[in-house]
């Protein structure tokens, strides 16, 4: 046998070593359809669970039906495609279940928000307050809150962003060695710290701190002050992070060409992080703009219209919300409903919009 | 203008750690100086310090003299923005601006060295230092295109062009090809040759080669030790260095036997 060139070896022998080369690359493989297959048998298994045993209602029908998918789909693969694809199988399984389970809150929230929303929801509601409407009544609005909300965040984001921003900038650009660098280390640890800090702490510290002892008057700007210090951590760190993945490369060809460092920084470094600074803006926005504990103590509910942050309690969506449901009929609870969907609604333009400024002004592709 | 470059007695530090010892040369206006070594000699180092490149890496300092045409860019009152706007460099991998055009690209140091310059001025030193680069007639059209999109030979042009278009007296270039095909460093090799006219180039190269292909002079670098500083061992005509070396570690090097 070894002392025959390929050429040599009979037709018979030829085929043999074809075939167990074949078998070597080839394995057994499930047919396309096995997975649609197998979720059928684990659904239909798991109706007949939950006629005869306690498997009961709708999403324990389900999960049980995910679970027999897993074990079913592994075990036939195991016998036919061995232990390789057995565990990816399962693997797969795994992550997509996970993956619906993280996304089946976000999307019963926001339907739940909006089905019920759209029960109080029209243009009076918007482009009205809740001046003289007893909560038994239906009507009213929220035009009130709507004002509130986007002057505190307003005022919010005006004063958190840049401070925010030239923090991150600081700590990124400035602060590489000796005592500028201890100085950075300890900002970082105080960034931290904040952004562990409850809110209604902050909204305390805002109510003792400018309302007691300054004898500011609670008020929207007051208000816009505690939103502001739950913004700035989060602002400095995703504008940290954005500012940091700008390649070292880039901020050297700008020297390189006689710019100076302030300019680089503000003609290159920032333009190139822009999109990722404006994201990490708007989710920041976003946060403080649901936030309803530290408003309580800050800016009293209002019922009435209040231009003016500056002066008398202000009403907020997130108040709106809490003081409707708070008042238990019908037609306040709907009217929570309509507030949280506004207030959603509100956030989401925000996002789309920052997202649209940075899609035109950043990296260019 | 092109002009000289004397090096005195240069030791260069990265915190304590000193990586240059006592490197002194000259280099004449108007010629291709080529610096060779092993990697981890100090030679990209050395190019950096003539710009003072190196001093934005915390912790780095030179220590000696570095002359430009007699000026001692190290004096107390220069300011090393004005020596990177008279000493251009060129990196190892392209880096044109990501957020910019082509054009935006081209007078990225003009504007950003601020001061109001007309429409037409940009316009026409747009397309003088692309001809420059010789990029001018690949992307004439497309001006307003990402510098992002050409290829990795264009961008290394489109730095070229972006670092002529400020008028350096001299041009550094860290290993410029060395991540570029064989056509593209042709190209950029070409240049160098067109460039020679009006500046006084140092490159820092891997390719021996290269080194004897575009050079007038050539340096080659060495480290004495592991852990010890890099030095010079010797600068030479190419032709002299290349045929008849005057160190043995030189004609080691060149003759593959290490590095």
């Amino acid at each position: 046998m070894s002392d025959r060139t390929p050429a040599q070896l009979s037709g018979e022998t030829r085929a043999e070593s074809d075939r167990l080369l074949h078998d070597a690359l080839a394995g057994g493989k499930l047919p396309r359809w096995a997975p649609a297959a197998v979720g059928v048998v684990a659904l239909a298994l798991a109706a007949v669970l939950n006629l005869v045993t306690f498997v009961d209602g709708v999403a324990g029908t389900l999960v049980v039906a995910a679970l027999l998918f897993g074990v079913l789909q592994s075990v036939w693969s195991f016998v036919v495609e061995g232990r390789r694809h057995a565990v990816d199988r399962l693997a797969t399984t795994l992550v997509y279940t996970t993956f619906l389970l993280a996304l089946a809150p976000l999307v019963a929230v926001l339907l739940t928000v909006i089905v019920r929303g759209l029960n109080a929801l029209s243009v009076d509601f918007l482009l009205t307050s809740m001046r003289g409407v007893s909560p038994r009544e239906e009507g009213g609005g929220v035009y009130h809150a709507i004002v509130g909300t986007l002057e505190q965040v307003g005022i919010a984001a005006l004063i958190g962003i840049p401070l925010g921003v030239l923090t991150a900038i600081y700590l990124v650009e400035y602060a590489q060695q000796g005592n500028s660098k201890r100085l950075a280390r300890a900002v970082s640890f105080f960034v931290d710290v904040m952004t562990g800090v409850p809110s209604v702490v902050v909204g305390l510290f805002v109510y003792t701190a400018a309302i007691l002892t300054l004898g500011m008057e609670r008020s929207g700007f007051a208000a816009a002050l505690a939103l502001t210090i739950l913004m700035i951590p989060v602002v400095v760190r995703s504008t940290e992070e954005m500012l940091r993945i700008v390649p070292r490369d880039l901020r050297e060809a700008s020297y390189a060409l006689g710019i100076p460092k302030w300019r680089t920084i503000l003609k290159v470094v920032l333009p190139t992080a822009l999109s990722g600074i404006i994201t990490g803006a708007m989710l920041a926005v976003a946060r403080v703009a649901g936030e309803t504990a530290p408003l309580l103590l800050t800016t009293f509910m209002s019922q009435s219209i209040n231009f003016n942050p500056f002066s008398g309690p202000q009403a907020a969506l997130p108040l709106f919300v809490w003081d409707q449901f708070n008042s238990g009929t019908d037609a306040s609870q709907d009217r929570a409903w309509a507030g949280a969907l506004v207030l959603i609604t509100i956030v989401m333009i925000l996002y789309l919009a920052a997202k649209l400024v940075a899609r035109f002004t950043g990296v260019k592709k | 203008m092109a002009k000289r470059i004397d090096v005195n007695d240069l030791d260069i530090y990265y915190g304590s750690f000193k990586a240059v010892e006592g490197v002194s040369f000259s280099v004449e206006p108007c010629s291709v100086t080529a610096f060779i070594g092993p990697s981890g000699c100090g030679k990209s180092t050395v190019l950096r310090t003539l710009n003072r490149m190196h001093e934005v890496i915390p912790g780095a300092y030179a220590d000696g003299k570095v002359l430009l045409d007699g000026e001692d860019i190290y004096g107390s009152d220069v300011d090393p923005v004005n020596v990177r706007r008279t000493i251009g460099m060129v990196f190892q991998r392209p880096n044109p601006f990501p957020t910019m055009s082509i054009y935006e690209n081209v007078v990225a140091g003009l504007r950003l060295e601020g001061g109001k310059r007309s429409r037409a001025e940009l316009d026409d030193r747009v397309e003088s230092s692309l001809r420059g680069a010789n990029l001018w007639e690949e992307v004439k059209d497309r001006l307003n295109r990402p510098g992002s999109g050409l290829s990795g030979g264009q961008q290394q042009r489109l730095c070229i062009a972006r670092a002529i278009a400020v008028e350096p007296a001299v041009l550094l270039m860290d290993e410029p090809c060395s991540a570029l095909d064989p056509i593209s460093t042709q190209a950029i090799e070409d240049l160098i040759d067109e460039l020679k006219e009006r500046y006084t180039i140092v490159i820092v190269t891997h390719n021996m080669q290269q080194a004897a292909r575009v050079s007038d002079r050539t340096a080659f670098f060495n480290l004495a030790g592991v852990g010890k500083p890099g030095r010079l061992v010797e600068i030479n005509s190419t032709d002299v260095l290349f045929s008849t070396p005057s160190q043995q570690a030189t004609e080691d090097y060149i003759s593959g036997r290490f590095g």
